[in-house]
């Protein structure tokens, strides 16, 4: 099987300030990988490396193209990563307000992202919008307001129907459940397992919340100072965790 | 089907000063399909921490864990999650579950990640909780309100929904009254009668006779401490 995201020797720096160091792991289709780490353990930092969003001082990250096969995407011209920002790759950030267009409606939101793909006929994304709200659990009487006039929540999930619209393969997802109330949350993980599942995504999930990576992550990777100190699978690593500071991180969590 | 030898395992609690814990040392177990083995041994001998390590849930310290063909000892992340999808199935005492998924779904989700049609998932989840008596109206609710038996059977009905060739039951009939167990032990003569490697952990010493075939007493692995 080819991995749909080979990444190897991925290094940026801030000055003398190592943002991610020398990481490399390998992505399969349908995999769900949580990256968990402290506040500044470089998470952030690697997935905005990795969504083409920063570019790193050195290493690769070979996506598997549709069309193409692997390919290296810090050397590809900025119209084709751009491009694959639209099509192949979602970014869900942790405050909607980053990821969505404040002053356009939330059917707008949907359909921006398909026209940017090619659709044309106004029946057809409105359409495929209300579809959207529907399966992110908006009620479809709310296409055309716009999202300061949602709860941080629904904002929330209309980042998420305005990134899958377009059908991506992979999607990378900074803090999904950050800032939101733990009812909201638990809504949120259960809307986002079901997708993840159903549309047979890869996701790369960064977070420093140890339950949504147990209910989302297949694997994890673990983060401190820029470095990776252990990977494994999800459940592994959470029972069983080898490293010093992995230890430390399980055993800080309280328990309810 | 299962294949374990020189096994090792020990703990470091490196928030405890970096103490060594060392659990299972030289630990051997084969386990033939159709066949049920039943882990004795008192507490704290080490049969969960076994029990864990041929989930994959464990990282084994040394030797080899065989599971259908496949070393988890050695195996990638990725082999050991189509591993469990398709091939290796574990009930654990305790149902961990997503909040707002119904019982029915909880069930069925393991035929759905093995891409089996929804209708007939739904179907198969419906028929083990009718046979595990949980009341149909809790079917289409969360089990986080539902109680310690009734978390417990539905967690056996999700165990059994896929036929793995490989169950791991770790206290299968713990919690549950005579009728329910009687179907629990019904459920795991199936298996093995369709060909089923089985290790399981039961202290109910009745149960134990009825579906093992052989005991293998995991406190011979002890580290004998110097």
């Amino acid at each position: 099987m080819t991995p749909i995201l080979q990444v190897g020797g991925l290094t940026k720096r801030y000055g003398r300030h190592i943002g991610c160091l020398d990481v490399g792991f390998r992505l399969f289709p349908g995999e769900v990988m949580g990256v968990v780490g402290e506040s500044g353990s470089g998470k952030s930092t690697l997935l905005s490396c990795l969504a083409g969003l920063l570019t790193p001082d050195a290493g690769e990250v070979i996506f598997d193209t549709r069309a193409e096969g692997p390919r290296d995407t810090l050397t590809m011209s900025d119209p084709e990563r751009r491009m694959l920002g639209r099509t192949d790759w979602a970014f869900v950030h942790q405050n909607p307000r980053d990821g969505l267009r404040m002053r356009v409606s939330a059917g707008g939101n949907v359909g921006e992202r398909l026209m940017a793909v090619g659709a044309k006929r106004y029946g057809t994304i409105r359409s495929a919008a209300e579809d959207w709200l529907s399966r992110v659990e908006i009620d479809v009487s709310r296409i055309d307001d716009r999202p300061a006039a949602f709860s941080g929540g629904m904002q929330q999930r209309l980042q998420i129907a305005r990134n899958l619209v377009s059908g991506p393969r992979l999607v990378f997802m900074d803090e999904p459940t950050g800032g939101l109330d733990v009812s909201v949350q638990a809504r949120l993980l259960d809307l986002l397992r079901g997708l993840v599942r159903r549309m047979g995504l890869s996701a790369i999930v960064v977070t420093h919340d140890l339950a949504v990576v147990r209910l989302l992550a297949d694997r994890i990777m673990v983060m401190k100072d820029g470095r990776v100190v252990e990977t494994g699978l999800a459940d592994q690593v959470l029972d069983d965790p080898q490293h010093a500071y992995t230890q430390l991180l399980v055993s800080s969590v309280l328990q309810v | 089907m299962i294949s374990v030898s020189g096994l090792s395992k020990s703990f470091t609690l490196h928030t405890q000063g970096g103490a060594v814990l060392s659990v299972l040392q030289n630990a051997s177990l084969t386990v033939a399909p159709g066949e049920c083995v039943a882990l004795t041994g008192e507490s704290g001998s080490g049969k969960s921490t076994l029990m864990r390590i041929l989930y994959g849930n464990y990282l084994a310290g040394g030797g080899r864990v065989v599971i259908g063909g496949t070393d988890l000892t050695r195996a990638a992340p990725h082999r050991i999650i189509s591993l469990r999808r398709e091939t290796l199935g574990y009930v654990s005492q305790f149902l961990r579950v997503v909040p707002r998924v119904p019982a029915v779904e909880v069930v069925a989700e393991p035929l759905l990640a093995l891409g089996v049609d929804e209708a007939a998932a739904l179907d198969r989840a419906r028929r083990l909780l009718t046979r595990l008596r949980v009341p149909e109206p809790l079917w289409s609710l969360s089990p986080t309100t539902f109680s310690g038996g009734e978390q417990q059977r539905v967690n056996i009905a999700r165990g059994f929904a896929h036929a793995y060739p490989v169950l791991l039951l770790d206290e299968p009939t713990a919690s549950l009254d005579a009728v329910n167990r009687d179907t629990v032990l019904q459920l795991i003569e199936e298996a093995k009668t369709g060909g089923a490697a089985i290790v399981g952990i039961f202290h109910d010493a009745a149960a134990r006779a009825r579906v093992a075939d052989r005991e293998v007493d995991v406190s011979q692995f002890t580290p004998r401490t110097s």
